[in-house]
């Protein structure tokens, strides 16, 4: 049964692929929400346009998706958020962007909107204006409380963002986070962008994820024009995003140990992290591999240095990182910091759909690579692994077995790969056509939307980073903890925050 | 543990012989050179970095300054926590308007002499998020720039060569 049959709904759209997403009246919006609060389905993402919200749903059992769309008759909507919560931040977005009102909303504080723009509700296509009034943190009270103030700008070389702590003594009560420093209106630059205009956006959507979100993007847009990629583009695509992976896990995982003040482990990581960029480097000409990957295929193929050049990066990896697994393992004084340490609780990951080590070390057995079996993963073998705990500690662990899965992936491409093309054209002359897909980043899914008009231009575009439903989690992981943990369980979660502010 | 550290030991360093100064760098910087500042710092430069909305592709490359292959502190050049104990502003991002009051609150909180490093395509002008409503586009429309790094995002070693431009220059080496 497809997720739409047990959903009310006026219309199917006919130029969605490859799910479907319909037109739904308020009866069928609200029993959508029903089925998110009974846990039937998972949010996958939650977007606006100027008369009009969409809402995408994942039903994990079956791995189908389905997008129900609510027209703003009188600009307002029935919240999600008041009944779902992980909406929250996404309703509050859609609210400060397109000025739509969410009907009986418990909390309807601006988000990315910061009174700075020069202008209210940018992508609404209207002169609006807002109330401004000054942004009040959610209360805490009792006696003997303080409060602690961070960032934007933070002491170390990380993203800006708000933290407010409420503590008593060491231990914390609140966490609230307060983002939207970076948001660059990425969404409004992609309307009306070329397709390769809109890919290089897509890869600045978070620098440190350039492949994963080129790969959604791309597969976003071929999914729309209904085009076949050739298989070597599918396989230089995964061998690029597991080259990413292994990076930013490696970097992580150095920086987690940093972050309890071993900074061996950081220094041995350090090295195979820029080992991996060298190789990437290598082969595919940026040591983030930006702007390779594009819809339709690559922009180039690997360069002939880049296979040898790979392969003695996996030598040395196999090499090297079995010893630092065991000094992970080994070190007291270490696991002393990450074992116990900012605990999720596996009914919140389960409940916001927390993709990533974030739900899959609480857990949530999630992996998009696997639940949707995308190309080239449905020929690739690989494990995903998932552990209980819900621990800083579990966090690693999970990382330290997906690098070792990363490693065997990029062995067995650079096996299966085959001389070919790597691009297909673009079909000219389609009519206007929507698209969704999503991809696994290293630190979670990754959710493109978009429709294109039939001159192959975007004419709508949203990216959801797999931070939108971690972020949240991060603000009850910490409570209870004592503020000196908080760098460490941030960095476990290592969020994005440019690509939530977007 | 042991084995590593020995192992660390016997092998060879992986640090890298510096790379030359960026000429490009020397040229933009001839023209603002202070002396009186150069005598002060002599050849130890505190860096402050500063993400003004980057995508964090930038923030990657700069931390990867400190990884041993090109080890940042063997020139004298340290990041430092505060910007109350900088000497160098090194930001980033196409300086959103959200950032804006950030960005000039942390200048401000500079103590002079203070050198401003731009990072990174956006930085110089907004990059490819110029002309979007939320960006201002450009460090140096908010405060002073004294250097440009290019790149998207510059590499490690193309940052090397503009901060040790910086450096010679800081400490009037030419």
């Amino acid at each position: 049964m497809g997720i739409l049959d047990s959903i009310p709904h006026v219309n199917a759209v006919p130029s969605h692929r490859p799910w479907p997403r319909a037109v739904v009246t308020e009866a069928g919006w609200q029993a959508a929400i029903d089925r998110l609060v009974e846990g039937g389905l998972t949010l996958l993402g939650f977007w606006g346009e100027p008369t009009a919200v969409h809402m995408a749903m994942l039903d994990e059992g079956s791995a189908e998706i389905a997008v129900v769309t609510y027209a703003c008759t009188g600009g307002t909507f029935p919240s999600i958020a008041n009944r779902h919560p992980p909406a929250l931040r996404l309703e509050r977005t859609i609210h400060d962007l397109f000025g739509l009102v969410p009907a009986a909303a418990h909390d309807l504080r601006p988000w990315l909107d910061h009174d700075a723009w020069g202008q209210s509700c940018p992508l609404s296509g209207r002169n609006a204006s807002r109330d401004v009034r000054p942004y009040r943190f959610l209360p805490a009270e009792g006696e003997a409380l303080h409060q602690v103030a961070v960032g934007p700008v933070h002491a170390g070389i990380i993203e800006p963002g708000h933290f407010r702590f409420t503590a008593n003594g060491e231990h914390v009560v609140r966490l609230e986070q307060r983002l939207g420093y970076t948001h660059k209106g990425i969404e409004s630059l992609m309307q009306g962008a070329s397709l390769e205009a809109a890919a290089k956006l897509a890869n600045r959507t978070s620098g440190d994820s350039a492949v994963a979100y080129a790969f959604a993007f791309a597969r976003a847009a071929e999914a729309a024009l209904d085009i076949e990629v050739p298989r070597r583009a599918t396989y230089l695509r995964a061998l690029m995003a597991e080259l990413e992976r292994l990076a930013n896990h490696f970097g992580d995982i150095g920086a987690i140990c940093n972050d309890a003040s071993f900074a061996l482990m950081h220094a041995q990581t350090g090295i195979l992290r820029e080992r991996t960029l060298r190789a990437a480097d290598a082969a595919f000409g940026h040591r983030l591999m930006m702007d390779v990957v594009l819809p339709g295929g690559l922009a180039r193929d690997i360069a002939p240095d880049g296979i040898p050049a790979l392969r003695t990066l996996l030598a040395e990896i196999k090499k090297v990182f079995p010893r630092l697994i065991e000094l992970y393992d080994n070190t007291a004084s270490l696991q002393d910091r990450t074992v116990t340490t900012g605990i999720v609780k596996a009914e919140y990951a389960r409940q916001f759909g927390a993709g990533g080590y974030v739900g899959r070390a609480s857990g949530r057995d999630f992996d998009a690579r696997r639940t949707l079996a995308y190309a080239p993963y449905d020929q690739l073998s690989f494990e995903v692994p998932v552990l209980e705990a819900g621990d800083v500690n579990a966090r690693v662990w999970i990382r330290i077995r997906e690098v070792e899965q990363s490693v065997e992936l990029i062995a067995q491409i650079l096996d299966l790969m085959e001389p070919g093309e790597i691009s297909s054209a673009p079909p000219a002359g389609r009519g206007a056509c929507e698209g969704l897909a999503l991809t696994e980043a290293f630190r979670g899914d990754v959710l493109v939307w978009l429709r294109l008009d039939g001159d192959l231009r975007v004419e709508r575009c949203h990216l959801r980073d797999a931070s939108w439903f971690q972020w949240p989690l991060l603000e009850t992981a910490i409570e209870g903890n004592i503020i000196a943990d908080f760098p460490l369980c941030n960095k476990s979660f290592n969020c994005s925050y440019s690509g939530v502010d977007l | 543990m042991r084995k590593t550290l020995l192992e660390s030991l016997t092998h060879g360093s992986l640090t890298e012989p510096a790379p030359a100064p960026d000429g490009s760098a020397l040229a933009e910087l001839a023209a603002k050179v202070d002396r009186a500042a150069q005598a002060r710092l002599g050849r130890s430069l505190a860096i402050r970095e500063v993400d003004a909305g980057s995508c964090n592709g930038c923030e990657l490359e700069i931390h990867a300054l400190s990884n041993a292959f090109y080890d940042i502190e063997r020139f004298g050049l340290r990041f430092v926590a505060s910007p109350r104990h900088a000497d160098v502003l090194l930001v980033t991002g196409p300086v959103t308007k959200n950032m804006r009051q950030a960005l000039e609150r942390t200048y401000t909180a500079t103590p002079d002499p203070k050198w401003v490093v731009a990072v990174g395509g956006c930085a110089i002008d907004g990059g490819i998020f110029r002309g979007s409503y939320a960006c201002v586009g450009g460090v140096s429309e908010i405060v002073p720039v004294d250097l440009h790094i290019k790149g998207c995002p510059p590499s490690p070693t193309d940052l090397l060569k503009g901060l040790l431009a910086l450096l010679e220059h800081v400490s009037g080496k030419r």
